[in-house]
């Protein structure tokens, strides 16, 4: 048999140039459609365990002793972190293995890039699937929620943002550092353990942040969770703190998000460029 | 008219030359091989030609571009099979066709119909379901090409493209590769098996160090370098380089290596007739034509492969 001929076709560099992030962003949808069962069973299981032990289970036992968190119920106080900690747990592990996978272990971003795509269109494109897998579970922790009767506020949709925008605040400095590394010995589980565990439960999370002594509040300043979390709460249920506070938690959220989305575009150009 | 044009092209690492002043020309449907040893430079020389690469230094043009400002319009055009298979894993054999043809902007109807057309020419469209990891290397290798082929590609970049095969699925790829280069397709690549540069180069460099040692066609190089006939003859690890040294005069030029002893011969039959007649006895002897390897040996004083 000989090679068909095929068709000349125009090849189109500019339109390369211009859409190469969603050809990227088409490749690692195609291949998450393997695991779509999965990933939807956890999307909608989550909220619900997470939401009846701790808004259900806990708060009862809050409620009680304590009366009202913050001016709200606590299933209400809490729902807003839950909704992160789940988001920003996504971000966290597909910022990491699939990163280290697509320069080493299957290499498909070596093979993207002997086509026409650049390292900042593999890390353009693999950040908005990560976005794309971030709003899965968040868009159902946000319907789960409002089905508990835990989202008082109109604007309560809102809370599907802001979860996002934490995941890319502490993820794409996650990103950026897995593309920089050669090898993983046991550096993922480290991230995961000492960097975003305690950033979850530091954060004011399960309890306001000025529980906790005053020399480890500086955890939750520093913490994408926590300005997410308390973010989510002004559109969860209503402003409950000054304006200038809020605007520090989008300002700091989204100067993370890009400043290691940056540093992951250059340290990939520049690992790709061999 | 030339489709590729590399001048004093050199890749530094710190201070290793990778490349160190290499210069040559391809012409459009030419088939053009880099022989070397492993380590020589060919890896990165294909990686600069296929504008992944920056070159330290020299000049390089594919296609008429400079791979420095033209990477995404130079990559378009081209079809790169690396040394190390890179297709997804966790796709199927088709789908590895179909994301990678989306790389280039081209339409889902078109690629689609481009992927069963190169399954076939792959001799791969019973497989097309199949989990890449179900493949055999020889499999494996194919789909690579068909993935590099979807783009209708000026120019195919393969890199050792059988190494790791056995040589059944080694024959089956020369067929298709040979097939391509009938068809005009230009074809640069890199080996370090002599008999897949005669097979499929017309011409070659034969490089060293990061470095040409030589170029032409293989037919010429062997000429060039080499007798028309070499006499292999063993006479046991300790004794070969004793036989030797009562082998003066015998061929055109002796090379002594740790298990045999090779004697350049137009006539191979004659030089052996010849070894006896000085009263020595070898285990085993053999005449063959010179091949690429002669010439590898007599450049560098090394074989091929180490």
């Amino acid at each position: 048999m000989s090679r068909p001929v095929i068709e000349p076709v125009e090849i189109n560099p500019a339109r390369v140039r211009r859409n190469g992030a969603l050809y990227v962003f088409e490749h690692q949808v195609r291949v998450m459609r393997n695991y779509r069962s999965s990933i939807i069973a956890t999307a909608i299981g989550t909220p619900f365990i997470y939401l009846f032990a701790f808004g259900i289970g806990i708060g009862t036992l809050v409620s009680a002793n304590a009366g009202l968190v913050d001016g709200v119920s606590y299933l209400t106080f809490v729902a807003p972190a839950l909704i992160v900690m789940s988001v920003v747990g996504i971000a966290a592990m597909e910022f990491t293995y699939p990163i280290l996978l697509g320069f080493k272990w299957n290499p498909f971003f070596i093979a993207m890039n002997a086509a026409p795509l650049s390292g900042r269109q593999i890390i353009d494109g693999t950040v908005l699937f990560v976005v794309l897998r971030m709003a899965i579970p968040s868009v159902a922790y946000f319907v789960v929620m409002t089905l508990f009767g835990a989202v008082p506020s109109p604007l309560g949709a809102g809370v599907i943002l802001t979860s996002i925008l934490a995941g890319l605040a502490l993820g794409t400095p996650i990103m950026a550092y897995s593309a920089s590394i050669t090898e993983d010995k046991g550096q993922f589980a480290v991230i995961g353990r000492v960097v975003v565990l305690p950033l979850t439960l530091f954060s004011g999370t399960m309890f306001p942040l000025d529980q906790l002594p005053f020399f480890l509040q500086w955890i939750g300043w520093i913490s994408p969770v926590w300005h997410g979390t308390e973010l989510g709460r002004q559109f969860a249920y209503g402003a409950t703190e000054p304006i200038w506070l809020t605007v520090i938690h989008v300002v700091y959220l989204v100067a993370l998000a890009v400043a290691g989305w940056r540093l992951a575009v250059r340290i990939a150009t520049k690992r790709l460029d061999t | 008219m030339t489709v590729i044009a590399a001048s004093e092209l050199v890749k530094r690492y710190g201070d290793f030359a990778a490349v160190d002043g290499i210069s040559f020309e391809v012409a459009p449907g030419e088939s053009f091989g880099l022989l070397g040893p492993n380590g020589a430079g060919k890896s990165t020389t294909m990686r600069m030609v296929g504008a992944v690469s920056t070159r330290t230094s020299g000049s390089l043009t594919v296609l008429g571009l400079d791979p420095d400002d033209y990477g995404p319009e130079i990559r378009s055009r081209l079809g790169v099979v690396p040394q190390q298979d890179n297709l997804d894993n966790e796709l199927r054999v088709r789908e590895n066709l179909l994301t990678y043809g989306r790389y280039f902007g081209l339409p889902r109807r078109l690629v689609a119909e481009r992927a069963d057309e190169l399954l076939q020419f792959a001799q791969l469209a019973d497989r097309a379901s199949a989990k890449v990891d179900e493949l055999s290397g020889g499999m494996k290798r194919r789909l690579t090409i068909a993935r590099a082929l979807i783009n209708d590609p000026r120019i195919l970049l393969l890199d050792e493209p059988t190494t790791g095969l056995d040589p059944q699925a080694r024959h089956i790829l020369w067929d298709r590769l040979f097939r391509l280069k009938e068809q005009g397709t230009t074809l640069v690549l890199t080996t370090h098996y002599m008999d897949e540069a005669e097979q499929l180069c017309d011409r070659l460099i034969v490089v060293d160090k990061g470095r040409i040692m030589a170029e032409g066609a293989p037919a010429a190089l062997i000429k060039q370098y080499s007798t028309r006939e070499v006499l292999e003859v063993r006479f046991g690890s300790d004794q070969n380089a004793g036989a030797a040294g009562k082998l003066d005069g015998v061929g055109e030029r002796l090379e002594v290596l740790p298990d045999r002893v090779l004697v350049y011969a137009d006539d191979g039959e004659k030089a052996l007739v010849e070894v006896t007649r000085r009263g020595l006895q070898p285990l085993t002897s053999l005449v063959r034509r010179s091949s690429l390897e002669d010439v590898f040996l007599r450049l560098t004083g090394r074989s091929l492969i180490e």
